[in-house]
C-alpha cells in the first residue's frame, strides 16, 4: 500500500510549523512520528496534498518539572515518557500507559501530541491525559492558549485544535506516591483496547475509558464519586453514564459496558496493592 | 513531488532522488535492492519489515524515507559481523531452529538485535515483551524466544569468518 502523492516540506521551529500550516492551508496535516497517520494515508482514508514534517523541532521533545506539574513536549516519543525517570516518579500512571501503546517499535516513533491530535478513542494516551487532569498547550499565530484535557477532545478523530495550530505541550499536574492502575483489555499484545480503563487515584482522582464513547471518554459521574469517597460499587454504578461504546466483531455494547465495569472493579484493585 | 534524501545503510552513504511518499522498506528494497527487508503485513501490525533506525527496531513500512535523511539503517544484510560471521542472534535462530518459512525472520532478528543491545540478559517474560510487535505464523514463538536466550547466553559468538 503506497500513499497518494503529497508535497513534503520540512519545519525547523514551532515558528516555522505555525508559518508553513498558514501557508499551504487546510489541506496541509503536521508529521510527527506518523504512526496514526501513515497507516490512514497508506489506506487513502487521508490524502493530504502537503505534510509538513515536524519530527525535526528538537524544541518540542522534552520532559521537565514545573512547580506542580510535569511538562511533556508534543514531539516526546512513548519510550522516552515509559523510560523517564521523572514521569514515573510523578505520573506512574502515564509512564506506565505510554509503555502500552502499540509495540517497541511503535514506541520507538510515535510521539505523544501525535497520539493525542489523532483523537482516537481506542488509544491509549488520551485515557491517561483524561484520568489525570492534562492541560493542552496549544501555538498559533497568535501566542499560546491553554485547555483542558476534557475539552480538547471533540468527537472522533477530531479536537480542539483549529486550523493553523499546533500541539506543542502537554502539562500534567503532579500524581505523587498516589494510587493509579490501568486495565486494557485485548486479544493480542498490540492490539488497540477493546475497553481500557486508565484510573488515577488520590487527591485528584479521575478514570477514563478506553473504546467506551465516539471520543476518549471521561467518566465524569465516575470520578466525582471517587472524589467524594464513594464505595467502589457506587463508582461501578456510574461508570457506563454517558458512554456511547461502538459496536463491533470484538463486542457488542452490552458486553462492553460489562467490560468497562470489571476492568473499573480490578483497577481499584491493582491501584490499592 | 521527488525529494532528495540520503541514508546511511548497512555502513554506506546512499542518497537518492525519490517521490515523498516512499516508504523507507520500498527505498531499502527498490531503490537499493536489499530485499532482506520484508513487507508482510504493510499496516505497522507484523513487524517483518523492522530495521535498525540509530539502533533502534522501527517499523520501516512506517516511515518515509524522506523523513529520516542523515540517519543509520540496519538492515539484515548487516547483521553479520564484520568477519562474516553469523551474528549471535542469527547463529541462535540457527542453532534453535527459531524459523520455518522465515518470512518473519529479517524482522524478527533485528527486533531481537535491538532488545540485546539494551538488555543483554532478558528474561524470557522481557524477551516476549520486546517481540510483541513481531508476528510469526508458524513456530509459535517458543523456538524464537530460545533462539534470543541462545544469543544471550553467547554474546561473543563468532564462526571465524564467512560460513
Amino acid at each position: 500500500m503506497i500513499p497518494a502523492q503529497f508535497d513534503y516540506v520540512e519545519a525547523t521551529s514551532v515558528a516555522d510549523a505555525i508559518r508553513l500550516l498558514a501557508e499551504h492551508g487546510d489541506e496541509a496535516k503536521l508529521l510527527a512520528g506518523g504512526h496514526s497517520l501513515i497507516p490512514l494515508m497508506k489506506l487513502r482514508l487521508v490524502t493530504p496534498a502537503t505534510l509538513i514534517d515536524v519530527t525535526h523541532i528538537k524544541e518540542l521533545s522534552y520532559i521537565k518539572e514545573d512547580g506542580n506539574n510535569i511538562v511533556i513536549g508534543a514531539l516526546t516519543r512513548h519510550r522516552d515518557i515509559e523510560e523517564s525517570d521523572l514521569v514515573k516518579k510523578h505520573l506512574p500512571l502515564v509512564a506506565h500507559v505510554a509503555g502500552e501503546v502499540g509495540d517497541p517499535q511503535v514506541r520507538n516513533r510515535g510521539t505523544i501530541g501525535g497520539s493525542l491530535v489523532h483523537g482516537d478513542p481506542a488509544a491509549d494516551l488520551p485515557a491517561a491525559a483524561l484520568a489525570t487532569g492534562a492541560t493542552m498547550v496549544i501555538a498559533g499565530k497568535n501566542g499560546e492558549r491553554r485547555i483542558s484535557a476534557q475539552d480538547f477532545f471533540v468527537d472522533f478523530l477530531e479536537t480542539d485544535v483549529q486550523p493553523g495550530e499546533i500541539l506543542v505541550a502537554i502539562e500534567f499536574p503532579k500524581h505523587t506516591d498516589a494510587g493509579w492502575a490501568y486495565e486494557k483489555f485485548v486479544r493480542r499484545a498490540m492490539d488497540y483496547s477493546i475497553v481500557g480503563v486508565a484510573l488515577q487515584l488520590g487527591a485528584k482522582p479521575g478514570v477514563a475509558l478506553v473504546n467506551m464513547s465516539n471520543k476518549p471518554h471521561l467518566a465524569v459521574s465516575a470520578s466525582q464519586a471517587i472524589g467524594k469517597g464513594a464505595a467502589i460499587a457506587d463508582v461501578l454504578a456510574v461508570i457506563n453514564d454517558d458512554t456511547n461504546p461502538p459496536e463491533d466483531l470484538n463486542a457488542t455494547v452490552e458486553y462492553r459496558q460489562h467490560l468497562a465495569r470489571v476492568l473499573t472493579q480490578r483497577a481499584f484493585a491493582t491501584a490499592s496493592k | 513531488m521527488t525529494i532528495r534524501t540520503s541514508i546511511t545503510v548497512n555502513g554506506k552513504d546512499t542518497s537518492r532522488e525519490v517521490e515523498a511518499r516512499t516508504l523507507l522498506v520500498h527505498y531499502l528494497r527498490e531503490e537499493l535492492g536489499l530485499t532482506g527487508t520484508h513487507v508482510g503485513c504493510d499496516t505497522s501490525n507484523c513487524g517483518a519489515c523492522t530495521v535498525l533506525l540509530d539502533g533502534e527496531a522501527v517499523k520501516s513500512c512506517t516511515v518515509f524515507a524522506a523523513q529520516i535523511h542523515d540517519c543509520n539503517i540496519t538492515t539484515i544484510e548487516g547483521a553479520a559481523q564484520a568477519d562474516g560471521s553469523f551474528s549471535p542472534v542469527q547463529e541462535g535462530f540457527r542453532q534453535e531452529h527459531g524459523l520455518q518459512c522465515g518470512y518473519c525472520t529479517p524482522g524478527m532478528i533485528m527486533a531481537s538485535t535491538a532488545l540485546l543491545t539494551e538488555n543483554p540478559n532478558p528474561t524470557e517474560e522481557e524477551i516476549r515483551h520486546a517481540l510483541e510487535g513481531n508476528l510469526c505464523r508458524c513456530t509459535g514463538y517458543e523456538m524464537i524466544v530460545n533462539a534470543v536466550r541462545w544469543a544471550a547466553e553467547n554474546p561473543n559468538f563468532t564462526s571465524g569468518g564467512a560460513k
